[in-house]
């Protein structure tokens, strides 16, 4: 029997509401289509401080966090960008819960040498606003901008040189985390391919220190990213990551929230679209109706309009290696909906949203790293798409980026890509000079500019998905040759994209439609016998 | 190799042209060789906002007039007097971190101005070594004429200088860099393969948007 999140279409079903950037679309799929929709969502915790505090003074693998404290030490706090989670949640963030708590601590036992870091790896640097979000005023008053500030990887007076692994990699993070006594990470994980060791190795590292591992060969070799035990990007995170903790004193905090992404009044954007009330129904079709008039900016002002209602549904602190598999298990339980089998198609809408937008346009590398990079990786198990299987979106790829975040990606797609869109010689050729583009790099420590080598890793992103998709098509986009650049095709409605994937033969295709956001797994299972590897 | 060719005032420095003219307008031998100099170029100053706006090397050459008589050695005591007093503490707090940055990326620092070269020199001495394309004061037994030596540096001009400096390195001029902050100096940030807009003027903003150059504030610090 079907995992209830698990809805096999029927000929009379209704059409499936789906995310095309920030408009909804209906679509008609076939019958017998299998739509995966997010479980519900879990229970939060019913009192996020005690948990906190619980975890901190029972930690695992550790001592606990007061025993750890002596007046008079350096203590650095690292914590999780804007990245994460999508969209931003209400106040209080989690963050702020367990900052509060901790600081509330390390007062108590004398410490005042603290600084608070935003580990924005090669991320875009947090302004101050969205900063006061995360920690809340109290914090942000009191540590911003001396004591609280962004994570600079570009600035090499304070970074510095922990080791080399044993494969030759040179970790160098930041130097105030380096230094202090004690450096407690405190990690929002809301998908399974970030936290553990990734927190240190990645969010408070240089370019050098990303090279390693953020390349094409590594995400070729995961499978997938989202799945920690298949990911080659985790094994080779974690060599950097065990090198840092070898030589720093890291206490983690790890929590994670429930998938409650949209406000009451919007969560039935989460259901069978059969199961809807008769209101939730016109709801659904005004919205669908509205997002397709209204101009860009007022719809993205109504998906930036609600911060996210996200519950706190677990907290545990400690050694890093013991804690964040607990982790790992919570998102899991929230995010995987088990599915006997791969389809020939896969079929999902791309949403407006991606950890690189926060505030910004979805341009069309990040459509890309969402459709061959996130969503083909939310699985567990096996890919949901036959391996030369076609990958069908709903997105209108429009020609835009937004000038400051991503003054970077607009040279990579449009000068980079007409050129070659194979990862490896965009890798060896051209990553490492853009890398050290001086006015980029003023762009990224200065502005709110993603690093010049970002677009580059966000390419390799969607290297495993497209590795293993035989073609993606685009349904809705409102040019050609943009999709041409990331070498998509394009279809003017579903019907016309599902009978090119049929590729003139004669056949009944298995589909499956991925129905996000909120975020959703594939637990995939294969009959006996059967490899639906990608690799 | 590659070259990152600045432009200096508005880019690098806050200050002018006309900041350095005026140091050395109110520092004459006396007062009143200072007052009657001021008084002049005050006379002058419709002319010259008339020029500024219309071509920038009319306005260039009429700005340097004021120069007229000085001695080779004062104006070299000037310059240093200029650069000290109105050049550094007009530099923005990113330029120094960019200049870096550009020489870390293998790159050739080149500062390209309607400034004089004896003052540029001196801002290139503190980003520890750069080449200078300036403008130079003709000078007759050893005095200022006030006229300035072809070519006068200038609008389109730099962009021809740059391709010369340029063919003359043997650079790839696609992928040199060039930044400033003002829409006269589009020609110059049109001949490199890598433009960027830095502190623009609303003009060079809304360019450098359309054709999706780099664009940034070095009034903030990195």
């Amino acid at each position: 029997m079907n995992h209830p999140c698990l809805v096999t279409l029927e000929r009379d079903s209704a059409p499936r509401v789906l995310f095309s950037g920030d408009r909804l679309v209906e679509v008609d799929l076939p019958a017998g289509t299998r739509v995966i929709y997010p479980k519900p969502p879990m229970v939060p915790l019913r009192d996020p401080d005690a948990a906190i505090r619980y975890a901190i003074n029972h930690p695992l693998g550790s001592d606990p966090l007061y025993a750890k404290l002596r007046p008079g030490m350096r203590v650095a706090i690292a914590i999780d960008d804007i990245s994460v989670p999508l969209p931003p949640m209400k106040r209080p963030d989690v963050r702020e819960r367990i900052l509060t708590i901790v600081l509330e601590m390390l007062a108590d036992h004398g410490v005042s040498d603290i600084e608070i870091i935003v580990a924005t790896g090669i991320h875009r640097r947090m302004k101050g606003s969205e900063i006061r979000w995360v920690v809340g005023d109290k914090i942000f008053d009191a540590y911003w901008p001396d004591r609280l500030y962004n994570h600079d990887a570009e600035d090499k007076d304070n970074m510095v040189e922990i080791g080399t692994t044993p494969h030759g990699e040179v970790l160098e993070l930041n130097r105030r985390a380096a230094e202090s006594d004690l450096l407690i990470y405190v990690n929002l994980n809301f998908v399974p391919m970030n936290g553990g060791m990734k927190s240190v190795a990645v969010g408070l590292c240089s370019y050098k220190s990303l090279r390693p591992h953020h390349n094409p060969a590594s995400i070729r070799k995961s499978d997938s990213y989202m799945d920690p035990g298949g990911s080659q990007l985790a094994r080779d995170i974690e060599r950097m990551g065990k090198l840092a903790h070898k030589h720093l004193n890291i206490f983690t905090i790890e929590a994670t929230v429930n998938n409650q992404m949209f406000d009451k009044s919007l969560d039935f954007l989460m259901k069978n679209e059969d199961e809807l009330s008769g209101r939730e129904k016109a709801m659904l079709k005004g919205l669908v109706m509205s997002t397709a008039r209204l101009p860009q900016p007022a719809r993205q002002a109504i998906f930036d309009k609600f911060p996210a209602p996200y519950g706190l549904t677990s907290v545990y602190a400690g050694a890093t290696a013991d804690v964040h598999p607990r982790i790992i298990e919570k998102n899991f339980e929230q995010y995987c909906v088990p599915i006997e089998g791969q389809a020939d198609v896969l079929v999902t809408g791309i949403p407006f949203i991606s950890p690189y937008n926060v505030h910004a346009f979805l341009n069309p590398l990040l459509v890309q790293v969402l459709a061959q990079g996130y969503l083909f990786n939310m699985y567990r198990g096996a890919p949901l798409v036959k391996k030369g299987g076609t990958l069908i979106i709903t997105h209108p790829c429009t020609d835009k980026f937004d000038h400051e975040q991503h003054a970077p990606y607009i040279d990579f797609v449009h000068r980079l890509l007409p050129e070659t869109r194979d990862a490896n010689v965009l890798r060896e050729k051209y990553e490492e000079k853009f890398a050290k583009d001086p006015a980029l790099i003023q762009m990224f420590r200065s502005g709110h500019a993603y690093h010049p080598a970002h677009p580059f890793f966000m390419w390799y992103w969607g290297e495993n998905g497209r590795q293993h998709i035989g073609r993606v098509i685009v349904v809705g986009a409102d040019n050609e040759y943009i999709p041409k650049l990331l070498g998509y095709e394009t279809s003017p409605n579903m019907e016309d994209a599902l009978y090119k994937a049929k590729n003139g033969q004669n056949k009944t295709l298995d589909i499956t439609c991925l129905h996000v956001p909120p975020i959703v797994m594939g637990d995939v299972t294969l009959p006996a016998g059967q490899n639906g590897s990608h690799s | 190799m590659a070259a990152c060719y600045f432009d200096v005032d508005g880019t690098l420095v806050s200050s002018n042209l006309v900041h350095p003219t005026l140091y050395y307008l109110m520092n004459q031998g006396t007062p009143l060789q200072s007052v009657l100099k001021l008084g002049r170029a005050l006379i002058d100053s419709p002319r010259l906002m008339l020029a500024e706006m219309v071509d920038r090397r009319t306005f260039n050459e009429m700005l340097f007039s004021s120069y007229a008589g000085t001695s080779e050695d004062r104006m070299m005591l000037l310059a240093q007097e200029a650069f000290d007093n109105v050049m550094r503490p007009s530099l923005y707090p990113g330029a120094r971190s960019l200049v870096e940055k550009s020489r870390a990326a293998g790159h050739d620092v080149v500062l390209v101005s309607g400034a004089l070269e004896c003052v540029l020199e001196r801002l290139a001495e503190y980003f520890d070594g750069a080449e200078v394309i300036g403008n130079r004061l003709e000078m007759k037994d050893g005095i200022a004429t006030g006229k300035l030596l072809k070519p006068v540096v200038a609008g389109p001009e730099k962009a021809r200088l740059i391709r010369e400096h340029a063919a003359a390195k043997g650079y790839d001029l696609a992928d040199c860099f060039a930044f400033s902050d003002s829409y006269s100096d589009v020609p110059m940030l049109s001949v490199v393969g890598h433009p960027a807009a830095v502190n623009p003027d609303k003009r060079l903003s809304w360019l450098a948007k359309a054709y999706g150059w780099p664009s940034f504030d070095l009034s903030r610090a990195a």
